[in-house]
This record gives C-alpha cells, sequence and structure tokens, in this order.
C-alpha cells in the first residue's frame, strides 16, 4: 500500500479537536503540577521530618518509575476505591503528580538558592515576613525557575500523548481513530507527529520569550 | 547630658555551646559616630546584628530610643514592633544584598512605598535625592547586576538612608569591596558623619575609623577590652590587647 | 495487600524484568551511537553533515517518543520496513534517545572546546586531532552524568513498547491489572522492579563517573 496524504483533510477535523484536547490536558496539568510542586517544595523545606519524609518517599517512587505505571496505577487504582473518574481527570492528576515531583525538585533548588542576605536586608528595612517574601524572595525564585519549568512543559506536552492508552481522546488517540477508519497508519502518525512539533516549536518560543521578560534584570 | 539613643546593658549571646558576646554594656548619644573594632570572631558583628534584631539575644537588655528592643512578646506583636524598629533603624551590609530583580531607584523606595510612609511619587523624588547624593544619580535605572560593586554599596546607603532612620548601622562595608573602591564609599560615610547622623560602624578599615569616628570600642572575646576617643585608643591605648591587636594590624 | 498472588506471580515480573533491561541496554547502545555521530555531525564546518543531524535532533526531541514508535512499528510496512514489536521498540526507543544523548555530547565537547582549540591549533594540530586527541578525551569526562540521565529516562521511558506488545514489566503489570483488578499490588511489584535497574544503573553510572574523573 502506497502512502496518500490526501485523505487527511478529511479527518482534519478530527485531528484539530484532538490538538485542542492535548493543549488543554498540557495547560491544566501544568498548572496542578506547579501548585502541587510548590506545596511538595515547602514540605521538603520543613524543619520536620515527619513532613519532609512523605514526599520524599513518594518523590523516590514518583522518579523511580514509568510514568506509564503511573498512569496504570491512577486510572484503574482509582475505580478499586471506588472512584469512577472519566480517563481525562485520571490523565490529568497522573500528569500533575509525575511532574509536580519534578517541578518542586526545580523550586526547592530556586528557593535555597536565594541568599540569605536577601531576606534580612528586607527585614532591615521594616518588611514584614509576608512583604518580604512577596516583593523579594518570590520575584527572584520565579525568575530563577522559569527556564526550567518551561522546559518540564515541553516535556509534558510531548508526554502527554501516554494517556492515549487508557482513552482520553488527545491528539495521539485522535490519529489513532482516523487510523482505525481508513487504514492509513504511516500517514496519520505522521500528521500527528507533525502538529506535536508545531505546538512544540511555539511553547519553545513562548517559553524562550518570558525566559527573556522574567530575567530582565541579569 | 541627653539620653542615650542606644543603650546596652548585660548582654550576652550564645550559638549554642559557643558564648559569643559575654555580657556588654554601652550607650551611643544620638550623633555619635561609634567605630567598633577588634579581630575576626571577637563579635562586633553579632553586636551589631543584635541591635535591629537580625540576631535574637540570650540574656541582657538593648534600647533603642527610649524603647526596649527585646521585649518578650506574643509572635504576632513582636512583628509588628520589630517592624517598626528596623523602620528607624538602618544598615548595611558588607555584601550589599541589593535586590537583583529591581533597578537601583526601585531599590530605594520599595521600603517607602510598601510601608506608605509616602506616595509612589513623593518616593521616587526623595529617592532621587539620595540617588545623588550618593554620586548615582546617573545610575537610577541600572540593575544591581550592571553596577560596580562600591556603586552597589552607595546604592545601599540610599536604600537604608530612604526610611529616614534615627540611627545607621553599617556592618563591615568595604571588606568586600576592590581596594580602589573603597574610597568612594568612605567619602560617602564620612560626609553622612559630617551631618551628624547617628552611626554604628563596624569596620577592619582602622584608618577610616580613626578619621571618621568620635568614640572607639575595641572589641575581643565577646567583651568589650577598651573605648574612648580615636585618639587615645589609636595613639594611647591602655591594655596590652589593645596594643597587641593595633601592632599586628599596622604591620600588615 | 494479596501477598499470596504477589508470591504466585512475581517470577512473571522478574521474566518481564529481564526483557526490560535488554531492551533499555540495546536501545542506549544504539542511542550512543547515534548521538555521537550526530554530536560530530551537528559541530561540523561542512553544512551537508551539520544540517541533517541538526534536523534529526530537532525532530526527534520534538515530537513525542509514542508517536515515533508508533509510525515506525505501525506506519513501517507501508514503506516496506518489517519489524518484530522487540526490534521496532530497539530501534524506536534507541533513535529517539539518540537525539537527547546527542545533544548531551554536544555540550560535553562545547563546553571544552573554547580556548583548547586554540591551544591545540597553536601546536600545529590538525582539527580532526585536535578533536580525537584533546577535546574528546577531556569531553568524555563532562558527559557522563549527563548521559546517565539520559539512560536513565530512557529505562523509565520504555514502558512504552508495551503499547505495540513487547512483553516487558508495564506490559506485564496492566495485563495482570486487567486479569485480576489488584492495581496496586501489581504496581508495586512492577515498582520493585523498575527501581532496582534504576538504582543499580545509577551506581553504574556514578562508578563510571568516578573512574573517569581527573583527580
Amino acid at each position: 500500500m502506497g502512502l496518500d496524504f490526501t485523505i487527511i483533510p478529511e479527518y482534519l477535523d478530527l485531528l484539530i479537536a484532538g490538538t485542542w484536547w492535548t493543549v488543554a490536558l498540557t495547560v491544566v496539568s501544568m498548572a496542578m503540577s506547579l501548585i502541587i510542586g510548590v506545596v511538595f517544595a515547602v514540605m521538603q523545606l520543613s524543619r520536620h521530618r515527619l513532613v519532609r519524609w512523605p514526599v520524599t518517599f513518594f518523590a523516590w517512587l514518583f522518579m523511580g518509575t514509568p510514568l506509564l505505571l503511573q498512569l496504570f496505577l491512577i486510572y484503574f487504582g482509582l475505580v478499586q476505591i471506588g472512584l469512577d473518574l472519566n480517563a481525562f481527570v485520571a490523565g490529568v492528576i497522573a500528569l500533575s503528580l509525575h511532574f509536580a515531583v519534578y517541578n518542586s525538585d526545580i523550586i526547592r533548588s530556586a528557593i535555597i538558592a536565594i541568599d540569605d542576605g536577601q531576606y534580612e536586608a528586607a527585614r532591615s528595612l521594616g518588611l514584614s515576613q509576608f512583604q518580604t517574601m512577596t516583593r523579594t524572595i518570590v520575584p527572584q525564585a520565579v525568575a530563577n525557575v522559569t527556564p526550567a519549568l518551561g522546559n518540564m512543559m515541553i516535556a509534558l506536552l510531548k508526554e502527554s500523548s501516554l494517556v492515549s492508552v487508557i482513552g482520553v481522546m488527545e491528539l495521539t488517540l485522535s490519529a489513532q481513530r482516523a487510523i482505525s477508519d481508513s487504514f492509513r497508519s504511516f500517514e496519520f502518525y505522521l500528521a500527528a507527529a507533525a502538529i506535536y512539533y508545531v505546538v512544540n516549536l511555539t511553547l519553545e518560543q513562548a517559553v524562550r520569550i518570558t525566559e527573556r521578560r522574567s530575567a530582565r534584570y541579569r | 547630658m541627653t539620653e542615650p539613643i542606644v543603650k546596652i546593658r548585660g548582654l550576652k549571646k550564645n550559638f549554642g555551646q559557643l558564648e559569643v558576646l559575654k555580657g556588654i554594656d554601652m550607650d551611643i548619644e544620638p550623633r555619635q559616630i561609634f567605630a567598633l573594632i577588634g579581630a575576626s570572631g571577637s563579635g562586633k558583628s553579632t553586636l551589631l546584628r543584635t541591635i535591629n534584631q537580625l540576631e535574637e539575644v540570650t540574656e541582657g537588655e538593648i534600647w533603642f530610643d527610649g524603647e526596649l528592643v527585646n521585649q518578650k512578646l506574643p509572635h504576632r506583636q513582636r512583628e509588628r514592633h520589630l517592624n517598626q524598629l528596623r523602620q528607624n533603624i538602618g544598615m548595611v551590609f558588607q555584601h550589599f544584598n541589593l535586590f537583583p530583580h529591581l533597578t537601583a531607584l526601585e531599590n530605594v523606595t520599595l521600603a517607602p512605598v510598601l510601608l506608605r510612609r509616602s506616595s509612589k511619587a513623593e518616593a521616587i523624588e526623595q529617592a532621587k535625592i539620595l540617588l545623588d547624593k550618593v554620586g548615582l544619580a546617573d545610575r537610577a535605572d541600572y540593575y544591581p547586576s550592571r553596577l560596580s560593586g562600591g556603586q552597589k554599596q552607595r546604592v545601599a546607603i540610599a536604600r537604608a538612608l530612604a526610611m529616614t532612620p534615627k540611627l545607621m548601622l553599617f556592618d563591615e562595608v568595604t571588606s568586600a569591596l576592590d581596594p580602589e573602591l573603597v574610597g568612594e564609599v568612605n567619602r560617602v560615610m564620612k560626609e553622612l558623619a559630617q551631618e551628624h547622623m547617628t552611626m554604628i560602624i563596624v569596620t577592619h578599615d582602622l584608618r577610616f575609623a580613626e578619621d571618621v569616628s568620635d568614640h572607639v570600642v575595641f572589641m575581643a572575646d565577646g567583651l568589650v577590652a577598651e573605648q574612648g576617643p580615636p585618639s587615645q585608643v589609636f595613639r594611647a591605648p591602655q591594655e596590652e590587647r589593645t596594643k597587641a591587636f593595633l601592632q599586628q594590624v599596622f604591620e600588615d | 495487600m494479596d501477598i499470596e498472588l504477589i508470591g504466585r506471580i512475581w517470577p512473571f515480573f522478574a521474566e518481564a524484568a529481564w526483557v526490560t533491561v535488554k531492551i533499555s541496554i540495546l536501545a542506549i547502545m544504539l542511542g550512543l551511537t547515534l548521538g555521537f555521530t550526530a554530536a560530530l555531525a551537528s559541530l561540523s564546518r561542512n553544512p551537508v553533515l551539520r544540517w541533517p543531524a541538526r534536523s534529526y535532533v530537532s525532530l526527534f526531541r520534538g515530537t513525542p517518543a509514542l508517536i515515533q514508535l508508533f509510525l515506525l512499528y505501525f506506519g513501517g510496512p507501508q514503506i516496506g520496513i518489517h519489524l518484530e514489536p522487540f526490534e521496532a521498540g530497539v530501534i524506536g526507543l534507541g533513535v529517539n534517545i539518540g537525539a537527547y544523548m546527542c545533544e548531551s555530547i554536544r555540550g560535553a565537547i562545547i563546553s571544552v572546546e573554547k580556548g583548547q582549540t586554540e591551544a591545540g591549533s597553536c601546536l600545529g594540530l590538525a582539527h580532526h586531532q585536535v578533536m580525537s586527541r584533546i577535546i574528546l578525551p577531556q569531553a568524555a569526562r563532562m558527559m557522563v552524568r549527563p548521559l546517565g540521565v539520559n539512560a536513565i529516562a530512557l529505562i523509565k521511558g520504555s514502558a512504552i513498547v508495551s503499547t505495540i506488545s513487547v512483553v516487558e514489566l508495564s506490559y506485564t503489570a496492566h495485563r495482570y491489572i486487567s486479569s485480576t483488578y489488584k492495581p496496586f499490588e501489581m504496581f508495586i511489584l512492577a515498582s520493585v522492579f523498575y527501581l532496582a535497574i534504576v538504582t543499580i544503573f545509577s551506581y553504574g553510572v556514578k562508578w563510571v563517573d568516578r573512574g573517569v574523573a581527573l583527580e
């Protein structure tokens, strides 16, 4: 069977819908993984071993095992404990938790990297603890963290293809639907790859622009 | 005689097992230029940092402007008390500690605007005057990364002055500078001294201490070993330890 | 927790773990070969070498490994490439990780190239001599850690070959989840093997890293 790319326009709507779901999945999971990542980072900086220890264990477990396996655990495990979530929600949870572990590492080192002198200088001016955090520590940590978190989001975009396995109708599964209808594997996987590539380039560009903005002062 | 602006009584500070300050009594009069000298580890920086409570004290009392600095308060009230106190005490650090994400001007206006001493426009106006005073009016919009060490330290002085403090603390402010940049910072401090700002200066630069201060405290091993006017402490020291210290420093 | 079940089926997981190890090692070897070639080509002054290398890196890092694997295994037959699942797994994973490894190797070379090239050229050495005698030996030390990170990512990433029915760890876990409805037990069982493989491999990387260190 030769190649015939003229068939692709027939399934364009399907692919576009899939692309939107992939983008939504990436954005929502990234936002969630950031929030959880901050919580993990703060917990790991705690003085109490009982607060630190569960996060350390969880991070070790999730950094040492495949995302796909975690996806199975969450999708089937939640059903097991009586939570029959739809695939999209399960996918978001798995991606968020998986990337939260990496994000928390990045955030934690950024906070540690800020010199004590910054804190002392702000406090010596009479700024409160809260003002010191919001006006001096956090803005610097955010700027330090932007490039690495940007790369995480790019990784997340690609890894999000795995949730097709549990039936989330994102770009990869949309391509598979088109294939099961048309029997044109090569054409549609290549089309999906091209779309991923374009979204990826766009995201890379966006990361580069934010990076430049957030680190104006360097 | 006027009431001292800083009054320290029986001050002790331990870091774990280590006794850093072993019982300090000290009075600083308004408008006095106070130099704290002594070898590294003598406790002079720690003493300075207890005055605005960057270090908590183990025992003793510190009074500033008629108010007990280290009073026992519930956490919230203590925070409020400290923030109030620190607004009246400016501090300049060895490593500048400028906020790298803010321009020179924004570094200076940050505290006045946040703490509502003035409107934004007033704060900017005031900051420009201060930057001009330290000779950096033309660097107002520069980020710290583009300033030299001496320029950074002068911005840091302007930042501390922006809250119109009653007392200025200087913690080895020229120690981290290249030798050729020390002069410009010392000049700014001397100018402040001539305007009768009350200043406590921790320094290794004995010539500068002699030149600018009107009272010198020599510290050794967490205690005040000798004090008096610079002419006495530097030219006619009474204590053996002072003599040994001065000899060692001036030999180098 | 169903300990009895775990006790009964763990040998299947051990067998599957061996497949994960085999496919990972083969893919890492392929990735290193491709990565090294692409790194040298992408640093070449000749655009005929540089362009394909840079396109390879950009395309394979810019798209999901899963899509690349599907394109090879399901799309391959349409252009005359017929592969067994295991073969497709090795090639798909290896070509993908090669693009990342290329960046690790390139980064290491660039980091030692400055200054050293000039020093070498001043001695009268040719470009390829400077590269092979001066830069690469130094760069080799710099690239162990980043390549180790790539390789560990590949071991975990190898789970995706379960989707083209290579019977490795994740495939086995999935199959037993479907047949026993015990997702937690299967996760733990598979995790133990993954963590063991990753931990042993990390020690290996550290050992090599210490071995090539200058001091």
